[in-house]
């Protein structure tokens, strides 16, 4: 048999051509006859479209004109609900929101083209913030602003209160983040009545953009194909935006007769496209006097802007996640999300968590200052067990064991000593150092029913030379999809990874697997990945073509034989929901997620009192994840989603101005650059999870949550400043510092 | 509408052989390479100068190509990507960043392997700190930068020990 | 790509005085092309009203750095990387070494130029106001003829400077006879690299047993020009450094400079970091 390769650091599958520059990006892609295609933007926030202008100059007769008038279907991107249009049509809800569509074989004409449109909208008042928004000072969306909310009931929260020993309140506030992928969106469409609609682009998940189109076009299922490109990056960015795109570039496909290409340039992708939901939670919290948590009251407020897209869902992650890892016996946690004028919010790696774990572990500090413990005695005497339940409700299945993490991260970053000697040794110096921590979880996969509904399949096929192919449509987007998925069915086939091909997703070839998205790729459809071949390996040994123990030759001979005799070698297979995992959506209460990864992080932070500038010095990552799969694959998951949380903490700020971010290129809008992220040190646990494909849960969101509040944690151990929002940036610790050091 | 310039022909050296390129005189390098010359390796991720996705050596020196006018590529050397590895042999970057995880989703990746070869030509006992210098003009979202430095870190001591050899 | 580029030209001059032609010709019609750093950002934005250059990239004359007893003269097309790896500069004049080792990543060092740093006359550039300190001159070459100026009064105006639209700048001089400095150089950016500045600080004084002789501040992204902080300099020459001279003296500065509100930093924020620069700069002159 080959070796084992699950647990190994087996190369990633594309490394090679990832490095030589071979691998085939949507912009690196050229179709005969293919023309370039354009948007055309709303100017304002919100207003009625009086007329769309052609200004003269420009040869008109040679451009693929779209509005919505020319949707053969229904004029919307269809996701959870259908309010998004594909292009405006009476009304514009924000900012940038497209209106016309220009195609055309000269793309130097076509933006001269761009910008020779005239959009005549009358305006309409608008709402920029959640503040006007909930208060209704207009209602720009349904009858009240409010695309969903929720309310979490456990025990009796105000008895607590009106009992406490100590309550400490506070408010907390997350802003926009970019996603910023360095590969900007793009897509390549097809289309005409008689094939259908085809697309290729840079895209997380194929069957979204899959049920867009076939609402869009009105068309069967069969007669739309969507292709994944190779991806430069997702994170969350290229989860629902890409529908609106290949929406787009097939309609002026569908016109022109000619194959689009449409690729946004880093401008048009900042200010258009979806960011992180803007947060604001406010706890009440009561504790006993020793410390104990009585009561977690928390209200939860996200910004969903102009459309309901994903917010319901981002919502409910970050409702479920706002009482952390934590036993309170009484927890309210009432949310919404609500509507402004600006382009949509979406998903972004972490999905609603980073926002309410900012501001549970910010404020859980200041309870424990509060009692007068440290705090991480206060996390101490409160993590969940196993047995106990958390805020939803459920009752924590898994050998969950906070305080191990908690040591190891602390000893292997030094906390307890540096706590101390930078409190020493901190007054009066102009660099001032902290150490900070965050302890939290994220649930992996779907909330509660929704992998259930999601009904996720894969396929595999071994053809007769011996080689197996799988079939899913979970994309690779860096995060190390193709390599993981052939780990595992190398293992269960015992054959080497070069005989395992991961089809490339296409929803002409795979079946549908769910989104690349929610943490749940390894961890739900790496297992039915494990099952697939689980099958094929168990129709050959049940049929007499192999032994228990084999080699990769007599792999290869058996799939001969099997393909000769029998016929295909194949297996198909469907999600199965648990049945002991109930969820109760009414309510808000039950399972909410099958596994938790759980964490502590620790970092080390370095504070200019001359320049307010915040330097990352040290992190410590340390994370129970069920089973790594193939380590550097994880821990570059790990890193990389530090240094996206490092972003969020410090410097990824989007300025808005009347709903439009005015800071779109990347010289404005801050990401960490390789000076400004430390050496981050990563460590795993493992605790099997029996339902994972070798025990693995899943992990890619995780590092998103508890980086920037530990950040934050430790600035306010270097400086004493109270820091309630992200990011921190000089200019806004700065002002904090003269509060504090006057 | 304004006047409109005329293509010029741009001759080079372009990983190696010599080519002629017609491009309009300000057009971005960047374009030129991907559309004329089909090495669509150097990529745009910023056009702006920041994020260094475009980057190739010109006259061998690292250049963000999106800012340099194909008209000042008249006469100069120029190395992407597609000219590192000597046929199937990869250089010893691109094996390390194999080997020790520093390509995620591979957007960053060609400039970023050609910007540690260009450092690791500078400086080839370059230091932990001089790499994460070096290579601060190349963003990556998905790495955290970490294994980068880890496979740079590699790469220059394989290459010290193949000189040593 | 914001830009419909076939409008655009940019013709190549066989040299220095063809270049120089074409300028004289058509006065503000041609403008010159150095590395492209900053005019290529603003045509991908969409953003370059010009439309005719001449393209001025490795003219000869504009290059070299030549080095006298008394002085040295830095060609107007020198690239940061080139300013950084000449010895003399990195002896003598640090400051601008350090600038230079600031501005942009490698790849954008390799193909700025001191020259178009200056031109491009941004408030915010990381080289000014080193020059400043420096005293600087400014030589600027024409067909009538060349003309020198202190760098202190090129600039005049937010993006208006004394250069004449048939003017090219040709060489930057710097006086070696200025000796036995304390040196300060910090600029403070969104980011430890790849940074627009958000301040920027340059200074050097000579101190004599606890006294300033003289002293040169500098400060850019304050003002709508690179300021030289006359004022507050008045304020310390002559004086012996103590901790109620640097009140005095930031108090002065915090008068002298015109910082805003922009999408990158406040004024607020601006103001109370140049003059904690400022004490920063006292710990080097009392070292």
């Amino acid at each position: 048999m080959a070796t084992r390769v699950i647990g190994k650091s087996v190369p990633r599958k594309e490394g090679r051509e990832k490095v030589t520059g071979r691998a085939k990006y949507v912009d690196d892609l050229k179709f005969p006859g293919m023309i370039f295609g354009a948007t055309v933007r709303s100017p304002v926030a919100r207003g009625r479209i009086l007329g769309i202008h052609f200004e003269p100059g420009i040869p008109w007769e040679e451009f693929t004109v779209v509005t919505a008038k020319d949707i053969p279907g229904k004029n919307c991107v269809a996701l959870l609900i259908d309010d998004q249009p594909c292009l405006a049509a009476e009304f514009v809800n924000h900012p940038e929101e497209p209106v016309v569509l220009l195609a055309h074989p000269d793309k130097y004409l076509l933006e001269e083209a761009r910008r020779a449109v005239r959009i005549e909208i009358e305006p309409l008042p608008t709402v920029f913030s959640m503040d006007d928004s909930l208060a209704r000072k207009h209602v720009i969306w349904g009858t009240d602003n409010i695309f969903k909310s929720y309310q979490v009931n456990k025990g009796h929260v105000d008895a607590a209160l009106r009992e406490a020993d100590l309550i400490v309140e506070g408010t907390y506030e997350t802003g926009a983040q970019e996603q910023l992928y360095i590969e900007p969106q793009g897509m390549i469409a097809q289309a005409n009545a008689e094939e259908g609609v085809t697309v290729w682009g840079s895209l997380q998940c194929p069957y979204y953009v899959h049920k867009a189109l076939v609402v869009l076009f009105g068309l069967p299922k069969d007669r739309v194909r969507v292709v994944q490109a190779e991806t430069g990056g997702g994170f969350g960015g290229k989860e629902e935006y890409p529908s609106m795109i290949a929406a787009h570039a097939a309609l002026l496909a569908w016109k022109s007769g000619k194959p689009v290409k449409i690729i946004y340039d880093r401008a048009e992708d900042m200010v258009a496209t979806t960011k992180r939901h803007p947060s604001r939670t406010k706890h009440r919290t009561a504790v006993t006097r020793d410390g104990k948590l009585m009561a977690m009251d928390i209200d939860f407020t996200l910004d969903g802007g102009a459309y309901e897209t994903l917010s319901p869902v981002v919502l409910s992650r970050g409702t479920i996640h706002a009482a952390g890892p934590y036993n309170c016996p009484n927890v309210r946690i009432r949310s919404r999300a609500v509507a402004t004028n600006a382009p949509p919010h979406g998903a972004f790696r972490g999905f609603g968590a980073p926002q309410s774990v900012f501001a549970l572990e910010r404020h859980l500090d200041r309870v424990a200052d509060a009692v007068g413990l440290a705090p991480d005695k206060f996390r101490r005497r409160n993590f969940i067990h196993q047995g106990e339940t958390i805020s939803v409700g459920q009752v924590i299945q898994e050998k969950v064991d906070m305080e191990r993490l908690m040591n190891r991260a602390f000893e292997l970053s030094g906390y307890y000593v540096k706590r101390k000697r930078f409190a020493t040794e901190n007054p009066g110096r102009i660099i001032r150092k902290g150490i900070g921590f965050a302890s939290f979880f994220h649930g992996a996969g779907f909330t509660g029913s929704g992998e259930e509904h999601l009904a996720s399949e894969v396929a595999a096929e071994a053809t007769r030379d011996g080689r197996v192919r799988v079939m899913a449509a979970s994309t690779e987007m860096g995060q190390g999809t193709n390599t993981i998925f052939s780990q595992i069915a190398g293992d269960v086939l015992g054959i080497d990874q070069e005989q395992i091909e991961i089809v490339q997703p296409d929803t002409a070839n795979v079946p549908n697997s769910g989104p690349t998205v929610a943490s749940r790729t390894s961890m739900i459809v790496g297992k039915l990945v494990e099952t697939a071949a689980l099958e094929i390996r168990g129709k050959l040994v049940n049929g007499g073509y192999l032994a228990h123990e084999y080699s990769a030759a007599e792999f290869a001979e058996a799939c001969r034989r099997y393909s000769e005799r029998t016929g295909p070698l194949a297996s198909f297979v469907k999600y199965e929901h648990p049945r002991d995992l109930l969820w109760d959506d009414e309510r808000y209460e039950g399972h909410a997620y099958g596994a938790y990864a759980w964490a502590v992080y620790v970092v080390e932070v370095s504070v200019d009192m001359r320049t307010a500038e915040v330097r990352v010095d040290d992190f410590v990552a340390v994370q129970e994840v069920g089973k790594v799969i193939n380590p550097v694959l994880a821990a570059g998951q790990i890193e990389g989603g530090v240094a996206q949380g490092i972003g969020i903490a410090l410097y990824e700020n989007v300025v808005w101005q009347e709903g439009r971010m005015v800071n779109g290129q990347m010289t404005n809008y801050i990401m960490p650059t390789s000076m400004d992220v430390p050496s981050i040190r990563v460590y795993f646990e493992e605790i099997p999870y029996e339902r994972g494909p070798a025990g693995a849960k899943g992990i890619g969101e995780l590092p998103l949550d508890g980086t920037a509040p530990a950040i934050a944690n430790a600035i306010s151990h270097a400086t004493g400043a109270n820091i309630t929002r992200v990011p921190v940036t000089p200019e806004v610790l700065s002002e904090l510092l003269e509060g504090v050091h006057a | 509408m304004p006047d409109r310039a005329k293509k010029i022909r741009v001759r080079c050296t372009l990983n190696g052989n010599s080519v002629t390129l017609d491009a309009y005189p300000m057009a971005r390098l960047l374009d030129v390479l991907r559309d004329e010359a089909g090495l669509t390796g150097a990529k745009e991720g910023c056009g702006e100068g920041e994020c260094g996705a475009c980057c190739i050596e010109l006259d061998g020196e690292l250049v963000n190509s999106c800012l340099v006018p194909a008209l000042q590529a008249e006469g100069a050397t120029i190395r992407t990507i597609e000219g590192l590895a000597s046929g199937e042999n990869l250089h010893g970057v691109q094996q390390a960043f194999i080997t020790y995880g520093g390509a995620q989703c591979g957007i960053c990746t060609p400039g970023m392997v050609l910007a540690a070869v260009n450092l690791l030509k500078r400086k080839p006992h370059a230091t932990e700190t001089e790499i994460r210098e070096g290579l601060s003009g190349n963003l990556c979202r998905c790495t955290g930068y970490t294994k980068i430095f880890a496979a740079v870190m590699a790469a220059c001591r394989d290459m010290d020990r193949t000189v040593e050899n | 790509m914001r830009t419909s580029l076939p409008s655009y030209e940019l013709i190549a001059p066989e040299n220095l005085s063809a270049a120089l032609e074409m300028l004289a010709q058509e006065p503000g019609v041609w403008k010159p092309f150095a590395g492209g750093t900053d005019l290529m950002v603003l045509l991908e934005a969409g953003k370059l009203p010009h439309r005719k250059f001449v393209n001025i990239w490795k003219l000869p004359e504009l290059r070299p750095i030549e080095v006298s007893p008394e002085s040295l003269a830095i060609g107007a097309l020198s690239t940061y990387t080139e300013i950084q790896r000449n010895e003399i500069l990195q002896c003598e004049f640090p400051l601008l070494c350090r600038a230079a080792s600031e501005t942009g990543g490698i790849a954008t060092q390799n193909r700025g130029t001191l020259g178009g740093n200056i031109a491009n006359a941004s408030p915010a550039a990381d080289s000014p106001p080193a020059l400043l300190v420096y005293d600087a001159e400014v030589e600027l070459i024409s067909l009538k003829g060349t003309r020198r100026l202190p760098y202190r009064d090129f600039h005049t105006g937010y993006k208006k400077m004394e250069l004449r639209n048939d003017e090219l700048i040709w060489r930057i001089h710097l006086d070696r006879t200025l000796k036995q400095r304390k040196e300060y150089y910090r600029k403070v950016g969104t980011r430890r690299a790849q940074a627009i500045s958000k301040i920027c600080f340059a200074a050097a004084a000579s101190v004599e047993k606890g006294r300033i002789d003289d002293v040169r501040i500098a400060l850019g992204s304050i003002a709508p020009t690179v300021l030289r902080a006359a004022e507050t300099e008045k304020t310390l020459r002559g004086e012996r450094l103590s901790s109620p001279l640097l009140t005095a003296a930031q108090v002065s500065l915090g008068r002298e400079i015109l910082p805003i509100d922009d999408m990158r930093s406040t004024a607020v924020y601006r103001r109370r970091v140049a003059q904690n620069l400022l004490a920063e700069f006292f710990d080097v002159m009392s070292s």
